[in-house]
């Protein structure tokens, strides 16, 4: 299917090139991208041959459906996981919203493939009329559209159990990925089930092949949850949870259950693994934090980043990104000398609660070495914590909501590396 | 005037009573949608028994059924142990499920402390929840209800936690006391004690 296309076009633009006597060169190689990823997959169009001057001959014909440029080749890593995660590249990217092709995934069995014309979603249990609803009556409901993040509870923590100079923004953090979400409030299909006011958990159940399940209080039902089936204008893709997911603003990925199917009122909760053994985070004194949702706030700057190198002092664009479980990014502050010095950095996109917002500082390297640190801080006042503050408080077995300041070493030279201890 | 007045407002009832009803609004408590949409359809009560598979630490949701330890090590031994280790001691990226230290442990000091069923898990109900859920990975649903229960006798026992001689059914299951119970406390990184504070 991809190659006819591809060919034909390879042809038609080597023909009409040929015809008009321009000469060809061929693309980039990986190494001369400064800024590819450090794992890139090979540019689709590699042997595609590039004009010297595109303005001699006509380009390419119209295509059901786009690529992107053979010049920039964004790639999750690492790919062919079943139980594993597959991380977003961060630092491909500008403003706030990820492509939906290169959302990170975690999965626990997989991702399944589901038929949107018999998946069915399930409320039931303490509720007054249990319903069953397809894809096509979640859509009749009133829509409600959203900019939120989801961020796996366990982000970063491979950069603090494996930390090593050469990791890319991906590596560090790239298990958040950020969407506009299309969907239906889950106060507005609980009310049509007409739950129960006994209710104060429910089950959320995914289909599939390890049904995850989680617990959920009913009270986020009436702040924020939804049940969604867009993202970013188009429906779910399957790593997303096609055709339907939960949506939990703020909360760790893993109760965003994927490709939901069955919600069960209750008045406790169930208790499953993924609630107990596995995302719960130890504490000093043998205790154990369970039903730990909410994301604390977080920030982490894309570039200057490895594997970038900066080419010379002088002006440079200091950006990333921080976003909040609870609520909305006030400031992000941006230190360039290890965090001795902090200045209130620039919000360039609006701070809407739950999303991701872009920093920029501009920032006149002079050539020396530098360590470049951000701080994030949200609307409940919560400053994004040290490294140091964090081990305190919870201890250094604890690794997941873990969202300590990263920082970032630019060397004389202008080579960038992760720098693990701040 | 008077009757004027009387039936120019009962032209205006009677049009609000009507434009109501036609586009089947409910603006209680200022909410523009009604109540119901009376879309998707009542659940059959076959299908929703057929999905219903959760398990909860009181008991509820286990079925009929039961397993001891000494049929639970052949069914582990076939279907557990190439991931998880012949003795449980988990192989990378799978983890490990037996032999964690037992007793007073601060699993925030170290991340490579072994969290197992005897040290980490609160409810032996969950562990015949996950099982029958997602177990074993390349085959999930496989395992009948008096497998998982032999199965999960097995870890339990293997753990210490029940004697090796118990025959675990949906009661004797949801009686058990877990050693790790005690450990889990609630979020406490909102309200009064979170907020702007680093928990």
């Amino acid at each position: 299917m991809t190659e006819k296309p591809i060919s034909r076009r390879t042809l038609i633009t080597g023909a009409a090139v040929a015809a008009s006597g321009a000469l060809l060169t061929s693309l980039p190689s990986e190494a001369q991208q400064a800024t590819t990823p450090a794992i890139p997959a090979t540019p689709p169009g590699a042997a595609q041959a590039v004009p010297v001057d595109p303005t001699k001959a006509p380009g390419a014909p119209t295509t059901p459906v786009g690529t992107r440029s053979p010049f920039v080749s964004p790639a999750r890593s690492p790919v062919g996981e079943i139980t594993g995660a597959s991380l977003t590249p961060l630092q491909a990217f500008s403003g706030t919203i990820t492509p939906a092709d290169l959302h990170f995934t975690r999965n626990h069995a997989g991702t399944p493939t589901i038929d949107p014309a018999t998946h069915t979603l399930l409320i039931h249990g303490l509720v007054d009329r249990p319903l069953e609803l397809t894809l096509a009556d979640l859509k009749r409901f009133p829509a409600t559209t959203h900019t939120y993040f989801v961020e796996c509870a366990g982000n970063g923590r491979s950069a603090y159990r494996t930390p090593k100079p050469e990791m890319t923004p991906q590596q560090v953090d790239g298990m958040i990925s950020n969407s506009e979400w299309t969907g239906v409030p889950l106060a507005t299909l609980f009310r049509e089930a007409g739950v129960k006011s006994s209710a104060e958990w429910f089950l959320a159940e995914g289909g599939d092949a390890c049904l995850m399940a989680r617990s959920v209080p009913v009270r986020k039902a009436r702040e924020d949850a939804l049940v969604v089936y867009a993202q970013n204008g188009e429906p779910l893709r399957p790593e997303q949870g096609f055709p339907i997911r939960l949506l939990l603003p703020g909360w760790e990925g893993n109760v965003n259950v994927k490709w939901l199917r069955r919600i069960k009122l209750a008045t406790e909760p169930f208790m499953t693994r993924w609630e107990t053994s596995k995302y719960s985070d130890p504490l000093p004194g043998g205790k154990v934090r369970w039903m730990s949702f909410e994301m604390d706030a977080k920030s982490l700057i894309t570039s200057p980043a490895y594997p970038e190198r900066l080419s010379g002092p002088g002006w440079w664009p200091v950006t990333g990104l921080a976003w909040s479980g609870r609520g909305r990014i006030t400031r992000v502050d941006v230190s360039t000398d290890g965090g001795k010095h902090w200045v209130d950095a620039e919000l360039l996109t609006p701070t809407t609660t739950k999303a991701m917002v872009r920093f920029q500082h501009m920032w006149h390297w002079d050539g020396g070495e530098s360590l470049l640190m951000s701080r994030a801080t949200d609307d409940n006042g919560y400053v994004q914590p040290a490294m140091a503050q964090l081990r305190a408080v919870r201890g250094p077995g604890t690794d997941y909501h873990f969202n300590p300041i990263r920082a970032w070493r630019v060397a004389a030279d202008g080579t960038v590396t992760f720098e693990a201890n701040t | 005037m008077r009757s004027r007045f009387v039936a120019t407002t009962l032209v205006a009832t009677l049009a609000t009573a009507v434009s109501c009803r036609l586009d089947a609004r409910d603006d209680y408590l200022g909410d523009k949608d009604p109540k119901q949409f009376a879309l998707g359809h009542a659940a059959a009560p076959a299908q929703m028994a057929a999905l219903d598979v959760d398990v909860s630490p009181n008991g509820a949701g286990l079925p009929s059924g039961s397993g001891t330890a000494a049929s639970g090590a052949a069914i582990y031994a076939g279907s557990c142990a190439s991931c998880h280790g012949d003795n449980g001691e988990g192989k990378p990226p799978y983890p490990q499920l037996i032999g964690g230290p037992k007793g007073d442990v601060d699993f925030s000091t170290d991340a490579k402390i072994p969290r197992t069923i005897g040290n980490y898990w609160p409810y032996a109900t969950t562990l015949f929840d996950y099982i029958r859920r997602a177990m074993p990975l390349t085959a999930p649903g496989s395992l009948s209800a008096d497998q998982t229960y032999a199965v999960t006798a097995y870890l339990l026992s293997r753990e210490g936690v029940i004697p090796d001689t118990t025959r675990l059914d949906a009661r004797s299951l949801a009686a058990i006391q877990m050693p790790a119970r005690h450990r889990f406390v609630d979020d406490d990184r909102t309200g009064s004690r979170g907020g702007k504070n680093v928990r």
